[in-house]
């Protein structure tokens, strides 16, 4: 006997087609990309073309200009402007590129180092993981903010202190993560069968261990942008990260806190751009570890 | 043990003599303190002679070495801003206020960390775990530094319930202390609620639920207790992020503690008072990294090297 079910051919403008792709579109974290596109990518790429007014060039006769809703405020300058005259949005579309050139710089630099540290400890084991591994003992207890205080004290902000000072603290992170996960897939037997089979040491940790550790990096990462970000701005902030007067959007924080009594939106905005931009950082690096790498879920 | 606690000491030191090596060499590196003390139109022989006086005629390591025994005896030369008080003095006499400041916020963030953490896990998948899965998120996006002058816009400037800054009385507290201990109640909450979470599904658990005692005793005294562990040792993290904290923290509030000195000392090149600052919280961090690892051995006896 035949049992034949009655199939539908979904046609394309189907209910049914729809609600799949509204479910397939829902997978992905949409709000927090829109954001990240919105306040961080596009305006890094092009602040030049999409921002009204000069980031650095103030106009002193229309200094602290409310935002355009309030009262006082025109259409001119959207979200007001600062002590300075300036455009508030045009210098946080500006500090858009900073965030990100520094965030990239820092993740590529400490990621490079402590994956390449990482694998070395974990396949090699003996005394190069007992060496790295102290390294990172005492990267870990490096306070950060006070070596960025004293090596600002001493040679005054620049772009390059900021990269350093987080740098130093961060790549030990990804050591010990890429360390843990390598001890664990160097006993299963597709790396003895790569040595058995006469691999050197060098090619199986770029081949057979490196792209199996390459999905928790990434989730990392992008757990890290946030965390990057907000120390950037934290050190910019106390006058220890970038310096003046580049539109960063810790410094604009900084600029409005005297001002908070009379002009609140000279450190709000700032303040709301890194708040939005490390929240979707976070949301996405949460969406990508559930996709990439479960096991770490319950972290 | 000994052997675990020597070689945690030991690990101790060399970080300490790490952090002394970079604010030995940053003092070197910012320029010749002769420029900053003689008058442009001074005399090779009085350059040489105010060398000598300083020391720095002799070699590196010996100059090293002299500044690793003033600043045991806590000498790190006097204040340039602050005329004529010695930087160490300084800091003695900012720290109780950062002290102050610190104690309170930690105590507002156990206050809701815990509480949220534990229930979050005993009510898993319910609106405790929710609102803590935001306030989570929200510890880890909002830059604490905004954060405090949100803070003050609204509860100050619009509501005018607390002052705007500087230290006084019991209000004067608040926000700072709130500020400083919203760093910590994210990370906080999250581990209570992980190990939490581990220790619900032990056997003693089960078992002192099936000798009938009841639920709330299980959980906050039974569960918690084991579950206190974990977090125990992210006190050493704290206990740098308060570090780290209170310097922004202070800054937002102008709260005069050591904070604010430091941030105050770097705005006007004052390094004789960074160094101190930055040896005395480096001690302290390192100290207090070291006091949790001994402890954690000593409560999880299967920590060993």
């Amino acid at each position: 006997m035949e049992i034949t079910a009655p199939v539908r051919k979904p046609s394309w403008y189907s209910p049914s087609v729809i609600a799949n792709i509204g479910r397939e579109v829902r997978r992905y974290p949409l709000i927090p990309l829109a954001i990240l596109l919105l306040i961080l990518i596009i305006p890094a790429f092009f602040a030049q073309n999409i921002s009204p007014h000069h980031p650095t060039r103030g106009q002193f006769s229309e200094r602290l200009t409310p935002p355009a809703w309030q009262e006082g405020g025109s259409s001119k300058y959207l979200l007001g402007t600062d002590k300075q005259g300036r455009d508030m949005l045009s210098r946080i579309f500006h500090g858009a590129k900073y965030v990100l050139i520094v965030s990239l710089t820092v993740i590529a630099v400490s990621g490079v180092i402590g994956v390449s540290l990482g694998l070395i400890a974990g396949y090699f084991g003996g005394r190069a993981d007992m060496f790295i591994m102290r390294g990172v003992d005492i990267a870990l207890s490096i306070p950060a903010i006070l070596l960025a205080l004293a090596i600002v004290a001493s040679r005054g902000p620049s772009f390059g202190t900021v990269i350093f000072v987080i740098c130093v603290i961060l790549w030990s992170r990804y050591a010990r993560q890429v360390r843990g996960e390598v001890l664990s897939i160097k006993n299963q037997d597709f790396i003895s069968r790569a040595q058995v089979a006469g691999s050197s040491s060098f090619r199986i940790i770029i081949r057979h261990v490196f792209p199996n550790v390459v999905n928790s990096i990434v989730v990392l990462a992008t757990l890290q942008v946030g965390f990057v970000i907000l120390l950037e701005s934290s050190l910019s902030f106390l006058g220890a990260g970038i310096p003046r007067p580049t539109p960063a959007w810790g410094l604009m924080v900084a600029d409005g806190r005297e001002l908070v009594v009379t002009a609140w939106w000279v450190s709000f905005f700032p303040g709301i751009a890194i708040s939005l931009v490390v929240l979707s950082l976070n949301l996405m690096g949460d969406w990508l570890r559930d996709r990439l790498d479960p096991k770490q879920r319950n972290l | 043990m000994q052997r675990f606690i020597i070689i945690r000491c030991f690990y101790a030191l060399v970080v300490l003599f790490i952090v002394s090596i970079i604010v030995f060499a940053l003092a070197r590196i910012s320029g010749n303190p002769v420029d900053v003390f003689l008058p442009f139109d001074a005399t090779d022989a009085q350059q040489e002679a105010l060398e000598r006086d300083l020391g720095l005629d002799q070699p590196l390591p010996i100059q090293y070495l002299k500044f690793v025994g003033n600043a045991l005896r806590g000498d790190f030369g006097d204040s340039i801003k602050w005329d004529g008080q010695s930087a160490m003095g300084l800091v003695g006499q900012r720290f109780p206020a950062t002290m102050q400041l610190a104690g309170i916020a930690m105590g507002i963030s156990l206050l809701i960390a815990v509480p949220i953490g534990v229930l979050s896990a005993v009510k898993k998948d319910s609106v405790f775990d929710y609102i803590g899965k935001i306030i989570a998120l929200a510890g880890q996006s909002l830059p604490p530094f905004w954060l405090g002058i949100v803070l003050i816009f609204i509860f100050a400037v619009q509501y005018d319930l607390f002052p705007t800054s500087g230290r006084g009385g019991g209000k004067n507290l608040i926000l700072p202390a709130i500020t400083l201990g919203w760093f910590q109640v994210a990370a906080m909450m999250r581990l209570v609620r992980s190990s939490m979470l581990e220790v619900l599904d032990t056997e003693y658990v089960k078992l002192a639920r099936i000798k009938g005692i009841v639920e709330w005793k299980v959980i906050w005294k039974h569960a918690l207790r084991n579950a206190s562990i974990p977090p125990l040792t992210f006190f050493g993290i704290v206990a740098g992020q308060l570090m780290t904290g209170a310097v922004i923290t202070e800054s937002v509030f102008t709260w005069p503690g050591t904070g604010l000195l430091a941030v105050d000392a770097i705005r006007s090149r004052d390094y004789p008072v960074v160094q101190a600052v930055v040896i005395s919280f480096a001690g302290i961090y390192i100290l207090s990294n070291l006091i949790v690892d001994i402890l954690y051995a000593y409560l999880d006896p299967r920590i060993r090297y």
